[in-house]
């Protein structure tokens, strides 16, 4: 098998983060990724030019785009990319470096990940209610009320929940969260 | 009395000597190894001068043997057998050893990689000794020669050898021959009616004295050896009798079943039960297509017997079989086309306007189900715009990684011809435009020129579902437009995909059944792509064309001239050697148990029931030595790789190990896994 | 039949109809569904943004839990998010060993471990539709959907990247498709099927979030469908949910209301309504579903002959057409 020998620096870095990585010296710049892409036209940069960048070892460029915080994971750039990169994959990758960095621009998206994240390692469960109160106020504060008869409508039609669950084993969860977060840092 | 052997150790520049230390090597065998009369090293064996160092030394000192280390013996050990056979010396005394493949190039450390080339030395001296004399044998060569395919490429050799004078068979699975190229309006990059340039050659092999066309005809089986190959053709039953056909047409014109043409008009228009593919076919005879005339699915109708003017309509006609007897056989078997419905995103199947590039050639053909409009599905409406989607099927790990070769100019082509019959706009969705061959470059300058817009994108879908004003009732192909570096979305009214080439759907059976091979991707393989590209590793089985891989006209006919100039050198010649490193049966030690006849790759073994042994063609034996190793008599001997030879080189690799000629090196058992 | 069951965060309180009619129809059917104990949230999209080995290991107590169930071998989860994140740590546990080795000292710290491929992990779309089968669907619905347009809408976590375990298309997938026909519903060839809903997007940006549903909701009225069929709750929170947010965003008035497929063939085996969470959604169902019954002629007679003078082309043979 031919090994391909590209393996330093930034381009280095985010194939070894991503299961699969290694395909992406492969890319040939075809373009179906930003084509499929559904939020595309709102990103800073398509998928496409993201990894032309990586490739040029842009690291500060990549890691403030916006663009992996509007990739909603719909994969449609994996299963049809020709040379079978795992797009969506890179995509989380990135997320979590420009999270360790800070270096994103605007905060909405890793905030919003962040805050999901906070109920689920308190109790084990995700909480809407708490997700979004903490999130609008944060940064959308007039949204609310454009929301309002949802919001409304979710609660008469008993679709929402105004306290968390917590489950049983949290403590053995808050354990395997802290080691895998060691884990992580240190790999 | 003891042989001389001589050794010579090639540095092939740096490619071994960068690894191993060949002077060292040559040095050591002179000194070391027993019945060494000479050893050299030289830079470059395969040069006439290196070639000449061994003939001298031949001459010169008397050599009974030489040793050569250099490359693989693909590749030269032809080259020093004849260097020997100059000088006298019998051709198979000569054992090269692999000094480059499998040493230089697969090692890391300079003194192991020495001490492994003096163990292969001394395994080739010590083998060589026991070597013997062999002598090829002639057999000849039948003047005959068998075309699979009658594509341009079929069409094109069969030509070549019957214009020198020499009988063909040519073979045709459709009922005429023309291939693919019939099918096309025209050709890149001169635009040229395909069926104009195709059609001459088509009448001259149909009148040709020295062709026999056998259409609509397959090849069931094949047997034999080069120069001597034995056919069986089947050919299939038109229900018309050739003998009688005038070619007059009255019966496609009576017939009142009418059916989708799936094959010749790639499913766009229809034929009847009884047609000819084309009005330019050849030969003239039609065909009563069994599984829709209404005659053998009902018992009724026979519109055709009762006009037929000559009576040449038979429902009853069987198959026949025809048995070939032929030197060489070349095979073009061409190519199919890719399904374009395993891209669901492009639509194909699904949204009417989405069309196959074989169905967009029919329709711009003159004598196509459009007359050479272009309309929509509905066969009445003129596009205003269409879209060209590059790439389906092609580069794609999911499908064929390889690029087709031929679409980019395809797609100009069709470019032209959109703006040519419609005015309208043109688009090509493209990743990279590939015009390598002459005037191609050209080309694709005039299409820019007249107008024709390329996006740099590879279309991300083809749909309907309008998002934006302008969308409605169109059709919209999305991409990235990736030099300007934005998401597009160009709402058309026709889209056409340019599918990739694929193997013929039963490539695979075809090459079983001529015992040659495929690549993985169902191409068929050459000798050696750069240097025998029409050549396969069985002797006197050649390909030519897309049969051999995706290529445009000029390249395909070129090889079909190619591989035809093969045979005739063949047929010139007359007789053709057998190589004689094959295997014999000692009659008198085998007991008739006929375990190897089943085991014989090539089925070169026979049983002779009237002396109750078995018996080996030497022709067909290819010396893999499996029946030797399985005779549980030990009755059968290979030639070049008798026991004596076999165990004389091991104890050569082991020289160390067993006492005595120096060496020094260390016997380091593997590393046995915790 | 018997799994194990994952229902997921949102089939609690949000989707808790998803819940409802899943085990309204899970008796008739013969399936039994055996829920993962304790199980924990999945973590959806947001975790994998932000630390991958706490990622996975979060999914992963979730696997090691559903061992515990003895002699089920099999997980099913109605949520796609929830049932892309099982079925990928499944498989990253199999082929990434590096990962896998973290996931595995951390689920270690509480005592648990996955050796992945243990579970096959399967989406209740897959299970119903492969296990329970079309014919035996169509024998027991006794109140068929006739007269019910509906668009299926599969989203795009069930049916990418392709891990489905039935051979549906990741582009153009007919899964739900056939089930629901076998239903005896109408289905709209709805060419937004498998495009995503948007996820969260509408929390980072409405713009571009409500311009996801809006493609969704107005590739379904163009289409005359009456009501659209959802796999996924985070998929129907958006359709349905922000439906009206999105109609204010851009000055539309599209109703098309929203239920998922479990809904469907509980209305189809002849269950009440309100068994099956029906009058939960946002976006009312009443007009859409006073349709079922109705006397309706049916749509296709036979295919018409094609006339002397039609110009008409054939079209190219479809594939994977049953």
């Amino acid at each position: 098998m031919h090994e391909p020998s590209r393996r330093d620096g930034f381009q280095g870095e985010v194939i070894a983060a991503t299961p699969g990585g290694e395909a992406l010296l492969t890319c040939i710049q075809c373009g179906t990724c930003g084509g499929s892409c559904p939020s595309g036209s709102d990103m800073d940069h398509t998928p496409r030019q993201l990894f032309a960048m990586i490739n040029a070892g842009l690291k500060d460029d990549v890691l403030s785009s916006n663009t992996p915080w509007y990739c909603v994971s719909c994969y449609y750039c994996t299963v049809r990319c020709p040379k079978e990169i795992p797009i969506t994959e890179l995509m989380y990758a990135l997320k979590r470096m420009a999270v360790k960095e800070g270096a994103f621009d605007d905060s909405k998206a890793p905030d919003f990940s962040k805050t999901f994240i906070h109920w689920v390692e308190d109790y084990g469960r995700s909480f809407e209610l708490g997700l979004m109160g903490t999130h609008m106020i944060r940064h959308n504060p007039f949204g609310a009320f454009k929301i309002a008869d949802m919001g409304f409508g979710m609660v008469t039609k008993g679709r929402m929940a105004f306290a968390p669950t917590r489950i049983k084993g949290m403590d053995g969860l808050k354990r395997i969260l802290a080691k895998a977060k060691q884990l992580e840092a240190q790999a | 009395m003891a042989e001389k052997v001589g050794v010579y150790i090639c540095h092939c520049g740096s490619n071994i000597a960068g690894m191993v230390d060949v002077v060292e090597v040559a040095r050591w065998a002179g000194e070391n190894l027993e019945n060494v009369a000479v050893a050299r090293e030289y830079k470059f064996m395969c040069s006439s001068l290196g070639q000449e160092l061994i003939e001298e030394d031949i001459k010169k000192e008397g050599l009974t043997r030489v040793v050569v280390g250099a490359c693989s013996p693909h590749l030269h050990e032809k080259t020093f057998r004849k260097a020997c056979a100059n000088a006298g010396l019998n051709p198979y005394l000569m054992q090269m050893a692999s000094l480059r493949e499998q040493i230089s190039w697969v090692s890391t450390d300079k003194d192991k990689a020495t001490e492994k080339a003096k163990a292969l030395i001394s395994g080739a001296v010590r083998r060589v000794i026991e070597q013997e004399e062999l002598f090829a044998s002639e057999v000849p060569v039948n003047p005959n020669t068998l075309v699979v395919g009658g594509g341009v490429t079929g069409i094109q050799a069969a030509l070549e050898l019957a214009d020198a004078g020499y009988p063909v068979y040519l073979v045709e699975r459709e009922p005429s021959i023309g291939g693919h190229m019939a099918q096309f309006d025209k050709t890149f990059p001169t635009l040229d009616c395909s069926a104009c340039i195709l059609t001459p050659k088509m009448s001259d092999v149909g009148q040709h004295e020295n062709i026999t066309l056998l259409s609509y005809a397959e090849v069931e089986s094949v047997s034999g050896y080069v120069g001597n190959f034995h056919a069986r053709i089947k050919k299939r039953a038109r229900s018309v009798k050739e003998a009688d056909c005038t070619g007059c047409g009255v019966c496609i014109e009576k017939c009142p079943k009418k059916v989708i043409d799936d094959v010749f008009e790639a499913g766009l228009g229809y034929r009847k039960a009884v047609y000819r593919p084309f009005p330019q076919a050849v030969p003239k005879y039609p065909v009563i297509d069994r599984e829709n005339c209404t005659y053998y699915l009902k018992g009724t109708c026979k519109a055709c017997e009762k006009f037929c003017p000559t009576n040449a309509i038979d429902f009853e006609q069987q198959d026949t079989y025809l048995d070939l007897d032929v030197g060489n056989i070349i095979l073009a078997t061409g190519f199919d086309m890719f399904d374009a419905t395993r891209l669901p995103q492009y639509g194909y199947g699904r949204l009417a306007n989405v069309f196959s590039n074989l169905e967009f050639e029919r329709m711009c053909n003159a004598a196509g189900p459009t007359d050479g409009k272009v309309v929509l599905r509905d066969g009445v409406t003129t596009p205003q715009s269409i879209a060209l989607v590059h790439c389906v099927g092609s580069r794609d790990k999911k499908h064929n990684p390889y690029c087709s070769a031929v679409c980019c100019m395809a797609a100009l082509k069709f470019g032209h011809l959109a703006i040519e019959k419609t005015g309208g706009q043109v688009y090509s969705f493209y990743i990279d435009m590939r015009t390598p061959h002459k005037n191609y470059e050209e080309f694709y300058d005039r299409l820019l020129s007249e107008g024709m817009q390329f996006v740099r994108g590879r279309v991300a879908e083809v749909t309907d579902a309008a998002r934006l004003p302008g969308e409605e009732g169109k059709l919209i192909v999305q991409s990235e437009d990736t030099l300007a570096g934005r998401q597009r979305r160009t709402p058309v009214d026709m889209v056409v995909l340019m599918g990739a080439l694929e193997p013929r759907h039963d490539a695979r059976e075809t090459a079983l059944k001529f015992g040659i091979s495929c690549s993985m991707n169902g191409w068929f393989t050459e000798r050696h792509p750069k240097l025998d590209p029409v050549a396969t590793m069985t002797d006197g089985v050649f390909i030519a064309g897309v049969c051999q891989g995706p290529k445009d006209i000029p390249d395909s006919v070129a090889q079909g001239a190619a591989a035809a100039a093969r045979v005739m050198a063949m047929i010139t010649k007359g007789t053709v050697l057998i190589e004689p490193v094959v295997a014999t049966i000692h009659e008198e030690n085998c007991s008739g148990c006929r375990i190897c006849n089943n085991l014989c790759p090539y089925n070169a073994i026979t049983f002779l029931d009237d002396k109750g042994v078995s018996f080996i063609n030497a022709a067909l034996c290819k010396g893999c030595g499996t029946c030797v190793a399985a005779c549980p008599a030990q009755a059968i001997s290979g030639a070049h790789f008798s026991n004596e030879q076999i165990f004389s080189e091991l104890e050569g690799l082991l020289y160390d190990a067993i006492s005595g000629n120096g060496g020094g090196r260390k016997f380091e058992p593997a590393g046995v896994p915790a | 039949m018997k799994y194990s069951y994952f229902p997921g965060c949102s089939l609690e309180k949000n989707a808790a109809s998803y819940h409802e009619s899943t085990m309204a129809i899970a008796g008739p059917l013969g399936l039994d569904f055996v829920e993962v104990e304790d199980w924990n949230c999945c973590g959806a999209t947001e975790y994998h943004a932000l630390n991958q080995t706490a990622a996975y290991a979060l999914i992963a107590r979730n696997l090691a839990q559903a061992t515990k169930n003895e002699g089920l071998d099999t997980l099913v989860a109605p949520c796609s998010a929830c049932y892309l994140n099982l079925r990928k740590c499944d498989k990253y546990m199999a082929t990434e060993p590096a990962l896998a080795g973290r996931v595995s000292q951390a689920l270690a710290e509480a005592g648990l471990s996955y050796t992945g491929g243990t579970l096959h992990v399967r989406h209740l779309l897959d299970v119903i539709h492969n296990d329970i089968g079309l014919e035996t669907l169509h024998a027991k619905a006794s109140h068929p959907l006739k007269g019910l347009r509906v668009a299926p809408y599969y989203g795009c976590m069930i049916v990418r990247p392709g891990f489905h375990n039935g051979d549906d298309d990741p582009e153009y997938p007919m899964t739900l498709d056939r089930l629901l026909t076998a239903l005896g519903a109408e289905v709209v060839d709805y060419p937004m099927k498998a495009h995503c809903c948007g996820g969260h997007m509408t929390q980072i940006s409405e713009a571009t979030g409500f311009e996801m549903i809006r493609r969704l909701v107005k590739g379904a009225d163009d289409y005359d469908a009456d009501l659209i069929v959802t796999i996924c709750p985070m998929c129907q929170l958006n359709l349905d949910g922000f439906q009206g947010a999105m109609n204010r965003h851009f000055g539309t008035s599209y109703h098309i209301p929203v239920l998922y497929f479990t809904q469907l063939i509980g209305l189809a085996l002849g269950l009440p309504p309100k068994q099956l969470g029906i009058g939960s959604e946002i976006v009312s169902a009443r007009d859409a579903l006073a349709k079922i019954g109705a006397e309706v002629e049916p749509a296709e007679g036979a295919p018409p002959r094609r006339k002397r003078d039609d110009k008409a082309l054939p079209m190219p043979g479809r594939r994977g057409e049953g």
